[in-house]
């Protein structure tokens, strides 16, 4: 048996706000039940203040997935909907004094059935999320948004961790490399943005006691080390980054590949990537690799996102 | 209300009577068995008197047919890697998509690492073998068969005189995972034509620990722990002498109670199924309820999930188990519900009831009384019932 805490027990075996509002006016459903676990969150929100007044829920899962959704519609009452949407899964756990590793996943799935049933109180459409990326795991309905969420939310540096809080890959497992690829991804994104540590991130392929022996003998620059000038106006900024890509292209172009800058919005780098670099089994390593240099030009953290070409 | 224990299919009670015939095997007759002092001495008589009690569960004729082992998935593993290892040319393993992971995780490794070739044979909705894929994987270069005598989460038995047949056209040996079916299944092995049975103490009353492998006799056996000449050199190691004497007092007293067993418990066992099924609507019995052991019954609720079940069970001071992702760790239903496709609206809520000789009526009243209630409050919780029946179409997830 588990050793779910004496809360997560107390809120499974008399769960709070179990039941249905009939005049919700936030409606966020995920899951399904072929997936093992699923929940419908509902949500009665004053549009005056914007701020949930009731919140119920239907479950149906396991111990863990009916406490972390009666946790869920606990801590959310009260609160307006922006600051219910600042609550991550993590919280959720916390709030249950914590999950087993194995159930994490119930409270992700607490997370993302809250942000549904936001954007639908919203009137902005859910199932747009698919557009960030087709779905990585099927048997699981785990896309790119929702992983790279339950990584950022969570720190997630290895594909144990990925199963245990979003089940991605824990069935087929067909959806392993392309899973694996993504929370390299993620996590590199994550080091540039100076939120992750380079020695913890996640590398393809790598061995976790050769990322474990790489902590103590550390090769790479501290970003928080990095020197910090001063605020650059948009225009510095379009131009540092020009400069780093040209620096770099002359690199790129030895293999036969490319980069074309696309657009710059906020700490985003849109390249293209072009030549060799597409399909490239080091496209990531290479994305990386420019983040890292763009991070220490500008003296902040940003993320370069390649895009497909075309745009 | 005293606790009702319903998960007979895990492990048993050690019986009273085995522990006490133990006892003095810890601290009186401590002896090795091997010595020739007349502390060894007792302690082989005493070891050669349980065999003859084991031999006469089984019903087999030579007492070198029987070689202890630490447990049931040690006598799987060598059963099978003795088969490989003793016929040349002979490279295969036929086995079904339902066995214990004693038999599948061992054939895992083997492909993966020696190249051997696994048939893994299918079952269907009932959870009956595919015979026709069973006859049809079985060849020349058919090592072993191994098929379990009864699965351990529906109970459902296999034919295995019929399968042993069929290997032996082959030219192949056969061997059963017994360890749900000995102890409730009458067995003659004197007269039957398989080869190799694992079976494992703790699934009738002797202590965990305790297992043992039949090899008929002329089947030849390649050791799997080496040592010293202990069962003829077949296992290794310093007999577990309190534990084959309590496996030897466990299988008499298992031979008394067969007849119980198949009439008693069965009767219990039908009563707790059918009431179950009078009172909880969208119930269903997984496996073949026309063959299958008396004491097991699989019910997958539709709609809730069998982690709930269990915890609330639990609580009522019910203890039975699930083949639910929830409860395992995995994150999928068994694989033998999944082989069986039971539909996912019920697999994920399915209860395993395992029952013994020590079970009573009242056991199964106070199941009948509190698993309604229990499967209403958890169906009140889920999404996709509405009181009456299910309507799933009223559920529609973002992501599927």
């Amino acid at each position: 048996m588990w050793e779910y805490s004496d809360k997560v027990k107390e809120y499974f075996f008399n769960p709070k706000n179990v039941g249905v509002i009939e005049d919700a006016n936030g409606v966020g459903e995920v899951g399904a039940i072929a997936c093992g676990d699923a929940l419908k969150l509902m949500l009665q929100v004053d549009p005056a203040t914007d701020q949930i007044t009731s919140a119920r829920f239907q479950t149906f899962g396991c111990g863990s997935a009916i406490a972390s959704s009666s946790a869920l519609t606990e801590i959310i009452v009260g609160k307006t909907v922006d600051e219910a949407l600042k609550i991550t899964n993590q919280d959720i756990a916390d709030f249950l004094g914590g999950l087993p590793p194995e159930k994490m996943h119930c409270s992700v799935m607490g997370y993302e059935a809250l942000r549904a049933a936001v954007a639908n109180y919203r009137g902005e459409t859910w199932e747009d999320d698919h557009e960030e990326g087709a779905l990585l795991c099927k048997c699981f309905g785990v896309d790119e948004g929702m992983l790279e969420r339950a990584v950022r939310n969570n720190n997630l540096t290895s594909m144990e961790q990925v199963a245990q809080y979003t089940k991605a890959t824990a069935s087929c497992s067909t959806c392993a490399e392309t899973v694996e690829e993504a929370l390299e991804r993620i996590n590199a994104a994550m080091v540039s943005e100076g939120v992750l540590d380079a020695r913890d991130a996640f590398v393809a392929g790598a061995l976790p006691p050769t990322r474990r022996a790489a902590r103590k003998t550390s090769p790479l620059v501290e970003l928080s080390a990095l020197a910090t000038p001063a605020k650059l106006t948009t225009v510095q900024r379009i131009r540092a980054v020009e400069e780093v890509l040209s620096e770099l292209r002359p690199v790129l172009q030895g293999d036969g590949g490319d980069c074309e800058l696309v657009d710059v919005d906020g700490n985003k780098v849109m390249v293209k990537l072009s030549g060799a670099c597409v399909n490239c089994q080091l496209a990531s390593v290479t994305v990386q690799g420019i983040q890292q240099r763009l991070a220490e030009r500008l003296g902040e953290p940003v993320r370069v996102i390649p895009v497909p070409a075309g745009h | 209300m005293k606790p009702v224990y319903l998960d007979n299919n895990a492990t048993t009670r050690v019986d009273p009577r085995v522990v006490d015939a133990m006892l003095p095997y810890f601290t009186e007759q401590f002896g090795n068995a091997s010595s020739i002092h007349a502390f060894g001495a007792d302690v082989g008589t005493a070891i050669r008197h349980a065999r003859r009690q084991l031999q006469a569960l089984l019903g087999t004729e030579f007492d070198h047919e029987i070689v202890y082992t630490g447990c049931g998935t040690e006598a799987d593993n060598t059963a099978l890697l003795s088969a490989l290892e003793t016929q040349a040319g002979r490279n295969e393993i036929v086995t079904s998509a339902v066995e214990h992971p004693a038999i599948l995780a061992l054939c895992a490794w083997l492909e993966k690492t020696r190249g051997v070739k696994v048939h893994y044979i299918g079952v269907d909705s009932r959870g009956r073998l595919d015979m026709d894929a069973y006859r049809k994987a079985l060849g020349p270069r058919t090592a072993i068969a191994s098929i379990m005598w009864a699965n351990n989460e529906t109970g459902n038995l296999f034919e295995v005189e019929t399968l042993a047949e069929l290997a032996h056209e082959a030219g192949a040996l056969f061997h059963t995972d017994a360890v749900q079916a000995v102890g409730k299944v009458p067995m003659d092995l004197k007269t039957s034509e398989i080869d190799m049975l694992s079976l494992s103490g703790q699934k009738f009353h002797a202590p965990k620990g305790i297992g043992a492998l039949y090899v008929r006799r002329g089947v030849r056996l390649r050791p799997m722990i080496r040592g010293g000449h202990q069962e003829r050199g077949r296992r290794a190691g310093t007999e577990n002498a309190p534990s084959i004497i309590g496996l030897g007092v466990a299988a008499e007293l298992a031979r008394t109670h067969l007849e119980d067993e198949n009439t008693r418990v069965r009767a219990l066992r039908d009563r707790l199924e059918k009431g179950l099924l009078q009172r909880i609507s969208h119930a269903m019995v997984t496996g073949d309820p026309d063959y299958r052991l008396p004491n097991t019954s699989n019910i997958a609720f539709e709609y809730i999930e069998g982690e709930g079940i269990l915890l609330l069970l639990n609580k009522a001071g019910i203890a039975a188990s699930s083949g639910s992702a929830c409860t395992s760790g995995s994150l999928e239903p068994s694989h033998v519900l999944r082989a069986m496709k039971v539909p996912y609206t019920a697999a994920h809520g399915a209860i395993r009831f395992s029952l013994s000789r020590e079970n009573t009526e009242e056991d199964v009243d106070h199941v009948l009384e509190v698993m309604p209630g229990i499967v209403d409050t958890l169906r009140g919780i889920s999404p996709f019932w509405d009181g009456t029946s299910a309507t799933r179409s009223a559920f529609t997830p973002t992501y599927a």
